[in-house]
């Protein structure tokens, strides 16, 4: 009623500008944009979505077959396996980057000498692609001329450490070379959101007696939570690319050991002439990431508007 | 009799106030940053509930000197006492301080109740205890309605209040503030200002209190010591600095608007007269002794409120005829500026004068209210 009233008082003195007309400029130059996400984004995906129930091998055609491909899709192994090695992945370097980024920012933030120096290694890998980060690696875990061959030259004849071709462990192969490539950048990002931590914070925790680990549990690190929520984007985007890590490391093997979903959607529609079946395991992946982002997006956005 | 920088530590220990033991003493202070050397030889004492402003412009190292009392800097050398027990390296909580910051410092992500008792709770002080000192915080500083509430729902001057709070809860004998109201906007400052003047009054804590206000220092100290580059320039009670600065820094840091400052020579003989360009300002009854002494190149300072004009200005030992230039009225009196001796002087008048730009006035000044300073060790003569 009170906003029923005020409504009606500011009407008879001066018009309310409508709405849609405000920021007009910003509104017209971001159309392209919108229209790009419209049309790219959304309409490609409906377009794979429909797709995905029909028999389409080398072509889309639009010949239903109803729940056929996600059948088929669930009733292959390597798809099982495919979905197990993502999760140990995806898990494993969510938490290991968050953990190794933190703890790196957190040294390099105790003012150190030469933090350039050291931010500058921990960084480098990050410029890398990774399919030189994963041919590094490869070499490097080559039980050949690698690690294994390196601690055997020094005399330990029955030393073994040969994880690209170990079918139980070779997915952390790969994650060791996700790790490296990714915790410089998450180190960095951490780092910026130390540094922008007032100091006073910390002398009042000082003064109050707290221990430095209890100021950045309690404290620092609950101050942080945008910085967390932008380091989350930047790993889980990391653990989707990791398509091209695999290829250069193992191809997949041995065997079909370290298959990930990207590369069977990838295979199945540009090398096994079967698109119907692709673009299932892609809807798969899309359901899967909308399942994870629902709850949170509920979490980040749905809260604020409450608190 | 001057004191200078030089002779400071005595005179400190000399005021009544320290001769019982001090509440925080410290001795021969060094302070470097690498190669840079912010603090050098510093003595000072504070007396037992005493209110001590620390007085400078900013960097002048007032912060540093209360983090190495606070203990969150590692001296470089000399000694730091708190209640006669050397605290030179101990941990900043084991000092019995509190501290107050300028930006508040609160834990943003706890309540306001949770940020009181954080510290309590993890020196492991008994629950019931916790909550006895909280409440007495609260009540003290009328922030009771507000416990609940996390920081940001609070308004600058809340946030303060919970600061102070917080280092009310540790039931120490001495409080920190590293200038604790430049944040906050005019009215509100003045509010807390009196705040914690009646919080001193209440507790008889010792209170250190860092802050470029001068208004703060005059209103708040007991004592002022006012500090440039790393040293202290005068450590005394606010009248004192006002009527009988040390050095020409003192003098022109301390008063607002600041005092006027002519340059000339000061002529000893029959009668002393101090000599700028074609005036001449007659010397008897300056309130300082040290005219025998110094004859020769010096500043003569007189603050624009000393400045009379009209009748009292006739009246006065010197006088002499001045075009006003610009006339600033501030509603309670009225800036005037005008040239003495070739020097752009201000006059402050009473705010009802109805004087304009380009009126010729009288204006004069008696000796006894005048300044003068040595011209190359810029010290009091
Ligand atoms: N951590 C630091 N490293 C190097 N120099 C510093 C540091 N902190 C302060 N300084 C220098 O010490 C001087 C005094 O600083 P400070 O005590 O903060 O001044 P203020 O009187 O404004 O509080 C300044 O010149 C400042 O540049
Ligand atoms: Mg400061």
């Amino acid at each position: 009623m009170a906003i029923a009233e005020i409504q009606g008082q500011s009407t008879e003195d001066v018009r309310p500008p409508v709405r849609l007309f405000r920021n007009l400029n910003a509104k017209i130059a971001s159309i392209p944009m919108i229209m790009t996400a419209v049309f790219v984004f959304i309409g490609c995906t409906v377009w794979t979505i429909v797709h995905s129930f029909t028999k389409s091998r080398l072509l889309p055609k639009l010949d239903f077959v109803g729940l056929d491909q996600y059948e088929r899709l669930w009733g292959t192994r390597r798809w099982l396996v495919s979905i197990e090695n993502l999760a140990i992945y995806g898990i494993c370097s969510l938490v290991l980057s968050l953990v190794i980024g933190f703890t790196l920012a957190a040294l390099l933030d105790r003012k150190i000498r030469f933090e350039n120096t050291f931010r500058t290694i921990l960084l480098y890998p990050f410029a890398l692609s990774f399919i030189v980060t994963g041919l590094v690696w490869q070499w490097i875990l080559n039980p050949d001329f690698g690690i294994q061959s390196v601690v055997r030259g020094w005399g330990w004849e029955s030393f073994t450490f040969d994880p690209l071709y170990n079918p139980d462990i070779v997915i952390f192969g790969i994650l060791i070379a996700g790790i490296w490539q990714g915790s410089g950048f998450i180190m960095v990002v951490m780092l910026a959101g130390l540094r922008g931590i007032d100091e006073e914070i910390w002398k009042a925790a000082r003064v109050d007696g707290i221990p430095t680990w209890k100021t950045y549990i309690f404290v620092v690190i609950p101050m942080m939570r945008p910085v967390f929520v932008t380091a989350l984007v930047l790993i889980t985007s990391g653990i989707v690319k990791v398509y091209d890590l695999v290829v250069a490391q193992t191809s997949g093997g041995p065997g079909i050991a370290s298959e990930v979903p990207a590369k069977y959607v990838y295979d199945k529609m540009f090398q096994a002439q079967n698109l119907g079946q692709g673009f299932a395991a892609s809807t798969m992946m899309l359901l899967s990431v909308v399942i994870i982002l629902i709850p949170w997006a509920y979490l980040e956005f749905g809260g604020k508007k409450r608190g | 009799m001057g004191y200078t920088s030089e002779n400071l530590a005595e005179i400190a220990i000399d005021t009544p106030q320290t001769l019982a033991e001090p509440s925080v003493r410290i001795k021969n202070l060094d302070l470097n940053f690498g190669s840079v050397k912010v603090l050098q030889n510093l003595n000072l004492d504070v007396g037992k509930g005493e209110f001590l402003v620390l007085l400078g412009s900013s960097g002048c190292g007032k912060s540093t000197l209360l983090n190495c009392i606070a203990g969150l800097l590692d001296v470089s050398g000399g000694q730091i006492f708190i209640n006669g027990k050397n605290v030179t390296w101990s941990e900043p909580s084991e000092r019995g301080i509190g501290m107050v910051f300028q930006s508040y410092a609160l834990y943003p992500q706890m309540t306001v109740e949770g940020n009181l008792s954080f510290g309590l709770k993890n020196a492991r002080i008994p629950k019931e205890e916790i909550a006895k000192r909280v409440a007495r915080a609260a009540e003290i500083l009328q922030i009771e309605p507000l416990l609940k509430r996390k920081p940001s729902a609070l308004s600058g001057g809340q946030r303060q209040r919970v600061a102070i709070g917080r280092a009310l809860v540790r039931d120490v004998d001495v409080f920190l503030f590293d200038e604790p109201l430049s944040n906050l906007d005019a009215k509100l400052r003045a509010d807390l200002r009196v705040e914690i003047k009646r919080l001193h009054n209440q507790l008889d804590n010792t209170m250190i209190y860092v802050t470029h206000d001068q208004v703060e220092a005059m209103t708040l100290a007991d004592r002022i010591a006012i500090m440039k580059g790393g040293k202290i320039q005068q450590l005394a009670a606010p009248g004192e600095i006002y009527n009988r600065p040390v050095n020409k820094y003192v003098a022109g840091f301390i008063g607002s608007p600041s005092m006027n400052f002519l340059q000339g020579n000061i002529q000893t003989g029959d009668t002393d007269v101090f000599l700028s360009g074609d005036v001449s300002i007659p010397l008897a009854g300056y309130a300082f002794d040290g005219l025998g002494r110094s004859p020769g190149k010096a500043w003569l300072g007189i603050r624009p409120e000393h400045i009379l004009t009209g009748a009292e200005a006739e009246a006065a030992p010197f006088n002499t005829q001045a075009v006003i230039e610009i006339v600033e009225p501030m509603g309670s009196d009225t800036l005037v500026w005008t040239q003495l001796a070739g020097e752009r002087i201000r006059i402050r008048m009473d705010g009802q004068s109805d004087v304009r730009e380009g009126d010729t006035i009288t204006i004069g000044f008696h000796a006894e209210r005048v300044s003068l300073f040595d011209e190359a060790t810029e010290n009091r003569i």
